[in-house]
């Protein structure tokens, strides 16, 4: 049985439509994000997960139990949840230990249980040495440790988070995305992340649910979500991609000056008519000559257009002779072409996935 | 019947489930809510319904009728009165732009000298009852017998004075001087928005000094000093100390003595009712004009971080520009109190300055011997700290309400809260008279309903104040608390309240202070046992014993502002919030 249920979720506030029908079930243990852009919803299906905004359709479900349904809900406190807040909201009137104490307390557990739980939860997120501080004392990275230790130390049910990197600065991001993946590595509890910023999903998530207004777009893990996104929207969310068209004619597909064998394409046989597809700048690989071992996937002849050095990689822009379609490749730094240089352009099939 | 109703019951399942897990869900917090609630319609709602209705009212019968208009506004005198209070507001609000416009200037945007210590004044002005200042007038300005007509007849060898202190003129200078401190802050706080550069402008294309105050910065701020003259417009004719101690004795009369004399026995509070309705129409139509012109951010073009500020240089006219500023002082603080605390260690004021007429009896005589005085000392101080804590429990429940949206109509009780702010005391009073004196409650006369009518008074500025606080709060504090297990009142008593421990300190002072001597309401509501400083100070002054009443004034004046400085003390020092835990 699933641990956490939401099933046709909505919320309107009046006549706009926040959250437009999400489904979505988590599996005990389970790490999922809310992916998507400010204001597609994920923040208001995350507070109606916690219980402070009640939906205005469909149910919310625990371990079978109807949390919330549009007659009323369980109130936040009653549901055994903790919660990350974007601004951490750690109180700035009580101690760091204070603080981590304060869930506790509130189950009444014995003095000595606390304090040796608070001990514990403090040296997992290293904040032992700081246990009397007050949070202004702290660090931004600091105070987020306490929050973390907070929401974790009561062995929530289910944890949520509401976008609580946006508020660090960046290498501080990076760093706490794997704090955050490491500490559910270690405690297993059941997690709804909400982001923004696709690569904080990808690090921290085993599936992600992309979000766009109000509704679910596609629900993956990172790999297939990233090559294979199922819509034109989850396509250019996640990391960046080239859209090209193609229309079936019977056997292959043909795009802009070249073409594709149906066979050659995941699911190809179910391809009819017009059809768009995402194709990853980073499937794709520049060369001077056609390719040698011809056969695995169509090679164009291009002439590159644009082009930019990112240290990692360079960034080409380049278009099929006589052709009129702009295709964005990336290639290695010694892989170095001139803009107006023609070059030799080879598609991969497998990493090609039609949209809607 | 049991029959019917399951029938019912099977026909329509979903009120009875529905009911039932909503019970399963209800929040013990919402009976506290919903208590607050009715209190605030109890304080706010019904009084002033109450007001509106009985003045429709035939006193014995209760039909409805319209008698009690025509009775108010029947006799000559009556109408007078009411053309009185006009010509007292509008010479009151005149006189006090030509006192507060250009000191406000002077402070904000001139290197004008000892700008602390006029500062310093204008607050002196701000925490003086007005009452207490026209006292004051009246041992200066008195005829014949006032300090300066006795300097006049000295120096020029006239055998009567000039100055006659009980006449509209009179009336208007000292209500003008009590309340020029709200063009002043309305005006300084607009001009310190006012960035340099807007001068500088039009310096560069050729204005002088003048010419660019006249035709660029005051133009700016012109709504904000509108703004302050139509408050001060209100408190005149909203006051009733100042004007009884002074229109009274010159045998005219304004609106809010002409209330008084309809509660001289036998009491007729429909009459009152009626005749109070246009003050409070007049108050809430300038209350919104008020509000409107301050909110027409286009054209005030005052944009919060100005920029640059630069003093303007007076050069030789620092020092009558000093010197208006002192004149203003003087008339508002300086002379009215020295010559109250002459009084106040005086034998007899009239004789003077002089080592042998100094007594420290006159404190000795309200503090330890005449027990009527000690009792409105313990009364004044006693219900100004329930009502302050009365007023600041209630609004904080309310603001808390409105800020989390917790019941629908949240603006409704919003409105509530704050429309005591433009109701004039007077007019309060009368309200709670009808709504609260006839039985079944019966409350006149208790300290009970003193406490309550001041509360509903000042719940405004309590009000305001909490909800700034609520907001300077981010709402995912208390929210942690609830996910981590913890109910609202948890989170209100564990983190809302010590977060808002500092707003709430500060909110008792601005609550106490003007409820210790709050007397447009009080002097209405009092009865024999209830007696504070304020009509006290009334009754002395009718009395004409001008010494022990400048004791009593003095106490209460010492007293304000010892609790405001002790309290910025307290409240300053919770900057270490963290520490204090």
């Amino acid at each position: 049985m699933s641990k956490l249920v939401l099933r046709g979720v909505e919320k309107r506030f009046g006549d706009t439509v926040a959250v437009g029908g999400v489904d979505l079930a988590l599996e005990e243990g389970e790490f999922v994000s809310l992916l998507g852009p400010s204001g597609c919803g994920k923040t208001t299906t995350l507070r109606m997960i916690a219980g402070f905004i009640d939906p205005t359709a469909g149910t919310i479900e625990m371990d079978g139990k109807v949390l919330s349904s549009r007659s009323g809900s369980v109130p936040p406190e009653r549901r055994q949840m903790s919660m990350i807040f974007q601004s951490y909201a750690v109180w700035p009137n009580m101690t760091v230990e204070q603080n981590v104490a304060f869930g506790l307390k509130l189950r009444r557990l014995a003095g000595e249980e606390v304090r040796r739980r608070v001990g514990e939860m403090l040296d997992v997120v290293q904040m032992r040495h700081l246990a009397e501080r007050y949070p202004a004392e702290l660090s931004g990275g600091q105070q987020q440790r306490v929050a973390l230790a907070r929401a974790i130390v009561i062995k929530p049910a289910v944890l949520l988070l509401d976008e609580p990197l946006s508020n660090l600065d960046a290498n501080l991001r990076e760093e706490m995305r794997f704090e955050i993946r490491r500490l559910h590595e270690e405690f297993r509890i059941t997690t709804v992340y909400v982001t923004h910023d696709q690569s904080e999903a990808m690090v921290t998530s085993d599936r992600i649910a992309v979000m766009n207004q109000g509704r679910i777009e596609q629900v993956d893990d990172p790999h297939t979500l990233y090559t294979k996104p199922r819509t034109r929207f989850v396509a250019g969310f996640i990391g960046r991609t080239n859209f090209i068209e193609g229309a079936s004619n019977g056997t292959e597909i043909v795009f802009d000056r070249f073409s594709v064998p149906k066979s050659a394409l995941e699911n190809g046989a179910a391809l009819t008519g017009k059809i768009t597809f995402s194709v990853r700048p980073q499937s794709m690989r520049l060369s001077r000559a056609p390719s040698e071992r011809a056969g695995k996937g169509p090679q164009v002849e291009v002439k590159v257009i644009e082009r930019a050095y990112l240290g990692e990689y360079w960034d080409y822009v380049v278009m099929p002779a006589h052709g009129s379609i702009r295709l964005r490749v990336t290639a290695p730094p010694l892989e170095v072409y001139g803009v107006g240089e023609s070059a030799w352009l080879e598609l991969d099939p497998s990493q090609m996935a039609p949209i809607v | 019947m049991a029959s019917m109703s399951r029938a019912e019951a099977l026909a329509h399942p979903e009120p009875a489930a529905a009911l039932t897990r909503w019970l399963s869900r209800f929040e013990p917090s919402m009976l506290l809510w919903l208590a607050m609630i009715a209190v605030l319609v109890f304080l706010v709602a019904s009084p002033m319904v109450r007001l509106v209705v009985s003045s429709f009212q035939e006193a014995e019968t209760g039909a409805l009728t319209l008698a009690n208009y025509f009775e108010a506004y029947g006799s000559l005198r009556q109408l007078q009165a009411l053309l009185n209070s006009l010509e007292l507001g509008l010479g009151v609000a005149l006189l006090a732009g030509i006192f507060g416009v250009p000191i406000a200037w002077a402070i904000s945007r001139t290197d004008m000298p000892a700008k602390g210590f006029v500062r310093l004044m204008v607050f002196g002005a701000f925490i003086t009852p007005p009452y207490l200042g026209a006292i004051g007038w009246i041992l200066l300005a008195g005829p014949n017998s006032g300090w300066l007509n006795k300097v006049w007849m000295a120096l020029s060898g006239a055998d009567h004075g000039i100055f006659n202190i009980y006449s509209m003129t009179g009336l208007i200078v000292v209500v003008a001087v009590a309340s020029f401190p709200y063009v002043f802050v309305f005006t300084s706080s607009a001009l310190d928005l006012v960035s340099s550069e807007m001068e500088d402008a039009a310096n560069i294309l050729g204005a002088g000094i003048l010419r660019t105050t006249f035709r660029v910065t005051l133009p700016l701020v012109l709504p904000a000093i509108l703004g302050g003259l139509i408050i001060s417009f209100l408190e005149a004719i909203a006051l009733f100390g100042a004007p009884a101690l002074i229109a009274l004795p010159a045998r005219f009369h304004v609106v809010s003595t002409q209330l008084w004399q309809f509660f001289e026995y036998p009491v007729r509070v429909e009459e009152a009712a009626a005749y109070s309705i246009p003050l409070l129409l007049i108050t809430v139509v300038m209350f919104w004009l008020q509000r409107s012109l301050m909110g027409r951010r286009g054209y005030t073009a005052v944009t919060g971080k100005g920029g640059e500020r630069r003093a303007i240089r007076l050069g030789a006219w620092r020092w009558p520009m000093f010197g208006y500023a002192l004149f203003v002082c003087a008339m508002s603080v300086l002379l009215p109190m020295l010559v109250l605390l002459q009084a106040a260690f005086a034998k007899a004021w009239g004789r003077g300055f002089s080592l042998d007429n100094l007594t420290l009896h006159n404190f000795e005589y309200v503090l330890f011997e005449q027990t009527q005085a000690q009792q409105a000392i313990l009364n004044t101080f006693m219900y100004a700290g329930a009502t302050a804590f009365a007023a600041i429990g209630l609004s904080l429940a309310i603001a808390y309400v409105v800020s989390r949206r917790v019941v629908p109509w949240t603006n409704v009780l919003a409105f509530l809260c704050m429309a005591p702010f433009v109701i004039p005391g007077i007019v309060l009073a009368i309200g709670f008279y009808a709504a609260y004196a006839p039985p079944p409650l019966a409350l006149y006369g208790t300290a009970l309903m003193m406490i309550l009518a001041f509360t509903t008074r000042f719940l405004p500025i309590a009000y305001t104040s909490n909800v700034a606080g609520m907001r300077s709060i981010n709402p995912e504090m208390e929210e942690a608390v609830r996910i981590l297990g913890g109910g609202r009142l948890l989170a209100i008593r564990k983190v809302l309240a010590p977060l808002l421990k500092k707003s709430l300190a500060g909110a008792w002072i601005l609550v106490f202070i003007p409820a210790a001597r709050e007397l447009s309401s009080a002097i209405f509501l009092v009865g024999p046992n209830t007696r504070v400083i304020s009509v006290m100070l009334f009754d002395l002054s009718e009395e004409g014993n001008f010494e022990v009443l400048a004791a009593l004034g003095a106490i209460l004046l010492v007293t304000s502002v010892v609790i405001a400085g002790l309290g910025f003390r307290v409240i300053g020092r919770d900057f270490m919030l963290r520490r204090s835990q």
